[in-house]
């Protein structure tokens, strides 16, 4: 299938999100800062709708130098999408899941030209 | 290649953020797409899918038979709603994952007229069902699963008989698909035998439960007569494992992940080794017994373990005429929350306990751990029949139910799902 059009660009949220459903293939679109990011909306864990969870910086343990541990805090770098069926998280800039990188959500080609967000649909079997 | 006239976006669909409002036909759409690869399949039973009673709360109250307790929890919901008299643990506000998984703190979907279409939870039920592809769905407690905890005896009591008549008089009959247990409020067995008594018939309760919080011994004495009932009346004995922040051991964990990983399992082991080193299967042989939401990682742990120890230490097990994992083969058990890291190592614990024969399947829906039937379809060792027997044969068989196909085709409700959005 051809690159379809799923928006302007300046219509994204920062961090924002459009997920869509193009004759039955749903993707979700992601935009972070000026780049923009798109995966099948299907979590690798039980195919929950993954792309339409909510959007969080990645959590992360605060351990001093002496090795004590201040609690969790938010990463100022990494922002995840998760699936709202379990809770699995993705870095949205890659897809994979913090823990485990071989779990990780299916990329889908996006591009932007003109102002316009174009994602490249891939061929159903 | 981009065409020179792309599609543009009014041509595609826009599919909203999942949250605690959206419909649950929305939420669990790709499980309605997984229904179509198990749509032959003869029955699918979910065992234990949850009623989050928080929203019913108020209901349940109502049916109390005890004026003072009734008076008192009115009195504590008036202005602040909450959930009195149920004794809620620390903690459990946790479950949710910070709103992650929002399905979990709900529901707060619109339903339609209660007067046209049915209780506002029969409506919701009937959602999950259709949309998952299911024709029974056995529905137990959220947060009752901790009412055995509760120092207040009285408070079991009389919320168990609301719960089980809210339940039995108000919900199931709405709907053949919907059935449920008796809540058997443990701590008092003269109480469960009342219930045993009053449901025992009743075709749309098919078993009673225990809610397995609980620090009371099931091999006691005082139950030998309830459980010698619960035989006669031929439907089963679930133990419902659950969690519990505040026992001494699990104040120590600092998550609410590591208590939830291990105090479900935890309960269960407790009352399925007391069960078995008493040698509960000698007494009760016709007793079919189903051990919930542990997963199955604990189970051939436990077989081996008793086994180990009941081969050196026979004179502390003297009814057992048989090793503690040959009467666990007999039992069964639930799929929920089934541990799919490691295919190998769930290949050899399903094949520890015969799960063909002995496994059910059950959601835990609307929990934030629940597995849809794909959970059991895409599990590549499985034979179809295993498949078949999981998701549906064998629990028409533990709580005798017709094999007789109730639910639409998925084609159907994904044709009724479409149209809802167009």
């Amino acid at each position: 299938m051809p690159d379809v059009i799923v928006g302007k660009a300046a219509d994204f949220a920062d961090p924002g999100r459009k997920v869509v459903d193009i004759s039955g293939t749903e993707i979700g679109v992601f935009r972070l800062g000026d780049e923009f990011y798109a995966y099948h909306n299907i979590c690798p864990h039980l195919d929950g709708p993954a792309c339409q969870g909510k959007i969080l910086p990645l959590a992360t343990e605060a351990v001093c130098e002496d090795k004590s541990s201040t609690g969790r805090i938010y990463s100022k770098t990494q922002t995840n999408i998760i699936c709202p069926w379990h809770g699995f998280e993705f870095d949205i800039r890659t897809g994979r899941h913090p823990t485990d990188g071989n779990v990780r959500l299916r990329p889908v080609p996006v591009s932007v030209r003109d102002g316009d967000v174009y994602v490249n649909v891939p061929v159903r079997n | 290649m981009p065409l020179e006239t792309p599609p543009r976006a009014g041509s595609i669909r826009e599919l909203p953020e999942i949250t605690v409002a959206s419909d649950t036909r929305d939420y669990l759409a790709h499980a309605a797409k997984q229904a179509l690869k198990y749509d032959d399949y003869e029955l699918i039973v979910d065992i234990d899918a949850h009623l989050q009673e928080g929203g019913f709360w108020g209901e349940i109250i109502g049916l109390l038979e005890n004026d003072v307790l009734k008076q008192t929890a009115e009195e504590m919901m008036r202005g602040r709603g909450g959930m009195p008299l149920i004794n809620m643990q620390p903690g459990m506000s946790f479950q949710s994952l910070a709103g992650r998984v929002p399905h979990q703190s709900g529901p707060t979907e619109p339903t339609d007229d209660p007067a046209k279409a049915g209780h506002r939870f029969v409506q919701i039920v009937r959602r999950t069902i259709d949309t998952m592809g299911l024709d029974y769905q056995i529905i137990f407690p959220t947060s009752m699963l901790h009412l055995g905890m509760n120092p207040m005896e009285d408070i079991e009591i009389y919320l168990a008989r609301a719960y089980c008549k809210w339940l039995a008089e108000v919900i199931i009959p709405q709907d053949k698909r919907i059935i449920g247990l008796a809540y058997l409020p443990f701590n008092t067995p003269s109480e469960c035998e009342k219930l045993v008594k009053q449901y025992g018939d009743n075709p749309g309760i098919v078993g009673f439960t225990i809610c397995a919080v609980r620090h009371k011994p099931v091999h006691a004495n005082q139950y030998m007569r309830l459980y010698s009932m619960i035989q006669e009346t031929g439907k089963p004995l679930v133990f419902h494992a659950g969690p519990h922040w505040d026992d001494p051991s699990f104040s120590q964990l600092n998550r609410f992940i590591s208590m939830h990983a291990l105090s479900f399992v935890h309960y269960n082991l407790i009352h399925m080794t007391n069960w078995i080193i008493n040698a509960m299967p000698e007494r009760f042989p016709k007793l079919k017994t189903v051990w919930v939401e542990s997963g199955l990682a604990w189970i051939p742990f436990l077989m081996q373990r008793l086994d180990h120890e009941v081969m050196m230490r026979q004179s502390e097990a003297p009814g057992l005429k048989r090793l503690p994992s040959e009467y666990m083969k007999e039992m069964f058990f639930s799929s929920q929350p089934m541990e799919r890291n490691n295919l190998e190592l769930l290949q050899a614990t399903m094949k520890s306990f015969n799960a063909e024969t002995q496994l059910l399947y059950s959601s835990d829906w609307p929990h934030w751990d629940f597995d849809p039937p794909s959970s059991v379809t895409t599990l590549p060792f499985l034979s179809d029949q295993a498949k078949r027997n999981i998701l549906g044969l064998n629990a028409a068989r533990v709580f005798n139910l017709p094999v007789k196909r109730l639910r639409p085709r998925a084609a159907e409700v994904l044709a009724r799902m479409n149209e809802r959005h167009t």
